[in-house]
């Protein structure tokens, strides 16, 4: 037994296989954060005269604000002066096709496993690729266009659907909801933007591939989905940035809204860069995301697979205002070496016959720290709300940490919730069955922890699937024999 | 003048506040720091859902005037079995020596300020005070600053206690406001054995505002039960701090009991500080009106071994508010850890509500840690088999109520005690909820 847990304890240092860096020259705003910064954004972005006051109004409330310091995590102080808000990848012209991109660009996100090419329809994923600040380019977009599907950046939709950025940005994360959310408010260069009309069933899975990559520059995306009466979308979200030994900021915001009916569906397999071994570098994730059932019947459910950031400090939500919404999360958690996670959810239940659902998986190798936080709110008005919530956490090393801070909040007395949480580290009656039927610890180690992550990992879509569940076994690898 | 500053003056009025040998110098140093925290406010995370900031803009009076209560008082009071047990009377939160009895061998009772000169010193110099370092908020602080007439109990190696100690706190109130701060040391030597039961009793239609706490050191080998009952008046609110601190291998239980009152806010931190050291942890609160309880338990496991054992049930009527907190950490150190933790809500009207935060903070690999929570109503499908057997739907929910209830009721086991408190949950349960 001696052997197998040493085994277990065995640390290796694995690649974070997407730590290159493209040569390519950028179009940079100065470093730090003014007015003069935030004017400079919107004039490149040349937005409307109501975008630019409405990124003032969020500075001037972002500068009143203080940095949180509730979460149960540790890192050196941000100096938001350092900081890069806007770059871009430096394009000649505007580019018509696809084609026209920047070869070096291209190759980058071929590299990334991504297709930005239309041939490969095969993989059916329509794509929206932000690489540092801006979008570089949206694929499918004439075949949604005859369902009458907008998918494009944010900076298109500005321009070309204000109407509807108008009504609903802000409207789910208002510019006061917290600093993070403030100051991307205040400074976000880019995102995608998604529209599905009433009725319409999105045919294939949207996309948004992020990527940093410009040094000493933050990332600040803004996603914005609306689903119209009775339609669906599934959305994918992955991102990656390169190995350096200076930790960036990633502030995004996203905001999902549906209406009567619809569905969202919203997974992210989230792989930024976690720092070396020794903790050094890594991206600070600190993530606003934010989904509101607006009418009846609506249903928003958002899984996540967090494996990067040295960072993460996120909490996707489900504001249930329609009656019979349903929202949903599911989420694998994996910490290893020196990385921090906090993240959770909040299902804030206002209609009447709400239900909501909670899978939380949380793994912790190394000297990590990974906390589950949630808030399972049920208002006075919440008839029958039902919620179901359940976080579990596995340790691998006897220097990691996990912890649960669920927070309970109900005021009706026809409310029915449960929660449970459980922490223990894997069996060595498990291992051993498996030892006994020939199978070796590590695979056995990847074998359970593969077992316990799956009720979430099957809630994704398959092209994801298979990824993620790579994704895990080489964020742990080493660390589990 | 708001009731904080009258607090502060009266400090400095008190006679011991120079005495540098007995309990003058932990008193300045706690009353420094309730100047440095003051008052715990909503913002504070640990005070998230219960204000009592209200309890310090009004005039409470701190008295150290004599009592004046007679035997009739008394009476109605005593807890079932008092004739042989040893009776601790506490009034306005000082020791009253004079109508307190101990009966039982081996068992020491003492004023603290005695016990820090005496052969006691070093126990009191070393462990009171000990909570300050888990609850770092001004309300603790205020009650260490007025430590002087708090009590010291000290039960001698190998005694089995035979006999309850039964702890009275009586707040005159048929004058004025009173504030009352009971203080309590109490050590559990070696292969010892005691049991504890509390009460808190506000005479009068004044209002009262007790801020008690009681430190329990207990030794190897040694047992210790407590059970808390408080069923007091709605014009009465406390803020109860009990701090278990197992320095030996050795077992606890305790029994939180919360019937109605103001506002009630319990802090129970049970701290395993050796190996293989047990604690179980009981609670229960029935609630009606406007009242507000509020439990916050702490268990500690900082050493391998432990096993920690938490259930904690409430019923919640009217427009009461229940709120629980159960934090478990697990140090480092602390490998082969067990422990469980389970807290279980019935709303039981439109406007009763209920805040709950299991916590977990586990930093060591090889334990075992589970907690859950349930919020919901009676089970409709049992109150239907219930009626169609021809119980009235009054008799079948003060049934499944009770049922309910007696898993922590039989945690109760001192026998006169436990038929006191099961007959007084009945009661509610019988006339006033169902």
């Amino acid at each position: 037994m001696q052997n197998e847990l040493s085994a277990i304890e065995k640390t290796v240092l694995t690649d974070y296989k997407y730590g290159f860096v493209t040569e390519i020259e950028a179009d940079e705003a100065p470093p730090g954060l003014n007015e003069d910064t935030i004017r400079f954004i919107s004039a490149k972005k040349n937005e409307p005269e109501w975008m630019l006051e409405w990124r003032l109004k969020a500075y001037n409330h972002w500068l009143k604000m203080s940095e949180p310091t509730w979460a149960n995590i540790k890192y050196e102080k941000i100096n938001y002066q350092d900081i890069i808000y806007y770059s871009a990848p430096k394009q000649k012209k505007k580019v018509n096709s696809l084609d026209e991109i920047d070869p070096e660009l291209r190759k980058t996100f071929e590299k990334l496993g991504i297709s930005l090419d239309e041939q490969k329809r095969l993989s059916g994923v329509a794509i929206d690729a932000v690489i540092d600040s801006v979008s570089i380019g949206t694929t499918f977009k004439e075949q949604l266009g005859e369902l009458g599907i907008i998918f494009c950046s944010i900076s298109e939709a500005i321009q070309e659907h204000p109407e509807l950025v108008k009504k609903y940005i802000g409207s789910v994360v208002p510019i006061t909801d917290n600093y993070f959310s403030a100051l991307n408010s205040a400074v976000f260069s880019d995102g995608s933007f998604c529209y599905i009309p009433k009725g319409v069933r999105c045919p294939m899975e949207l996309s948004t591939y992020f990527r940093i990559n410009a040094e000493g520059t933050g990332q600040f995306e803004r996603t914005l989905l609306i689903a119209d009466e009775g339609s669906y979308v599934s959305y994918l979200e992955g991102c990656t940035a390169p190995i350096r030994d200076e930790n960036q900021l990633h502030a995004a915001v996203v905001e999902l809204i549906a209406m009567e009916n619809a569905e969202i569906k919203y997974s992210t397999v989230q792989n930024w860069y976690p720092g070396d071994k020794d903790g050094v570098g890594g991206i600070y994730n600190f993530v606003t995301k934010r989904g509101i059932c607006q009418g009846a019947h609506a249903k928003i459910s958002w899984t996540q697979v967090e494996t990067g950031s040295s960072i993460t400090w996120k909490y996707p939500s489900v504001i249930l205002k329609g009656d019979y919404s349903v929202g949903e999360f599911y989420s694998v958690a994996v910490t290893n070496n020196h990385q921090q996670a906090d993240t959770g959810t909040k299902m804030m239940h206002l209609g009447k016959n709400t239900r909501s659902r909670i899978v939380s998986k949380g793994i912790s190798a190394g000297v990590s720290n990974n906390s589950y936080r949630g808030l399972v709110h049920v208002g006075k008005n919440a008839a029958n709300a039902r919620n179901f919530s359940q976080c579990d956490s596995l340790l691998l090393g006897d220097k990691c940490g996990a912890h649960t801070f669920p927070y309970i909040e109900v005021k009706n007395n026809t409310a029915v919730v449960e929660h449970e949480a459980t922490t223990s580290k894997i069996g060595e009656d498990q291992i051993f069955y498996c030892n006994q039927r020939g199978i070796d610890t590590e695979t056995a180690v990847a074998l359970i922890i593969n077992g316990f992550a799956k009720e979430v990992m099957n809630q994704l879509p398959m092209e994801f699937a298979v990824e993620a569940q790579k994704l895990l076994a080489i964020s742990l690898e080493g660390s589990v024999g | 003048m708001n009731n904080l500053e009258y607090i502060k003056e009266r400090f400095n009025q008190l006679p011991s506040v120079n005495d540098l040998n007995g309990l003058g110098v932990i008193r300045q140093k706690a009353f420094e720091a309730l100047n440095k925290m003051g008052i715990p406010t909503t913002r504070h995370e640990e005070w998230k859902y219960t204000r009592i900031g209200s309890f310090f803009n009004k005039e409470y009076k701190y008295t150290e005037a004599q009592h004046a209560l007679t035997a009739a008082d008394l009476a109605p009071v005593r807890l079932p079995g008092y004739e042989q047990a040893n009776e601790l009377f506490y009034i306005n939160g000082r020791y009253a020596p004079e109508l307190s009895v101990v009966r039982s061998k081996g068992l020491t009772v003492q004023p603290l300020q005695e016990a820090a000169r005496n052969e006691y010193k070093d126990i009191v110099s070393k462990h009171l005070g000990h909570s300050s370092n888990y609850l770092k908020d001004g309300i603790i602080a205020l009650n260490t600053a007025f430590v002087q007439d708090g009590v010291f109990v000290y039960v001698k190696k190998g005694q089995i206690v035979e006999h309850p100690v039964y702890i009275y706190n009586i707040t005159d109130a048929r004058q004025a406001n009173i504030l009352a701060q009971p203080r309590t040391l109490v050590y559990v030597g070696e292969n010892a054995q005691v049991k504890f039961a509390e009460t808190f009793n506000t005479l009068g239609t004044q209002e009262s505002f007790t801020n008690r706490v009681i430190e329990i050191v207990v030794e190897k080998d040694a047992i210790t039960e407590y059970y808390k009952i408080q069923t007091d008046a709605s014009h009465a609110s406390q803020v109860a701090t009990t701090h278990i601190q197992q320095i030996g291998k050795s077992y606890t239980h305790t029994v939180t009991v919360s019937l109605n009152a103001g506002l009630v806010r319990n802090n129970l931190n049970i701290v395993l500080d050796e190996q293989y050291c047990e604690a179980h942890l009981y609670g229960i609160y029935l609630q009606q009106g406007n009242s507000h309880i509020d439990n916050h338990t702490v268990v500690d496991h900082a050493k391998p071994h432990c096993e920690s054992n938490e259930l904690y049930k409430g019923m919640l009527d009217d427009q009461s508010t229940g709120v629980f907190n159960g934090k478990i950490f697990v140090r480092q150190d602390a490998q082969k850890t067990n422990a469980y933790q389970s807290n279980k809500n019935v709303l039981l009207s439109e406007g009763a509500s209920v805040n709950t935060k299991p916590q977990l903070e586990i930093f060591a690999d090889d334990v075992k840690c589970s907690h859950g929570c349930t919020i919901g109503r009676l089970d409709e499908e049992s109150l239907f088999y219930l009626r169609s057997r021809g119980i009235s739907e009054r008799t079948a929910k003060s049934l499944l109520l009770h049922g309910f209830a007696v898993d922590i009721l039989e945690q109760i086991k001192i026998a006169p005690i436990r038929e006191y408190v099961d007959n007084l949950i009945s009661e509610r349960l019988e006339f006033d909820i169902a």
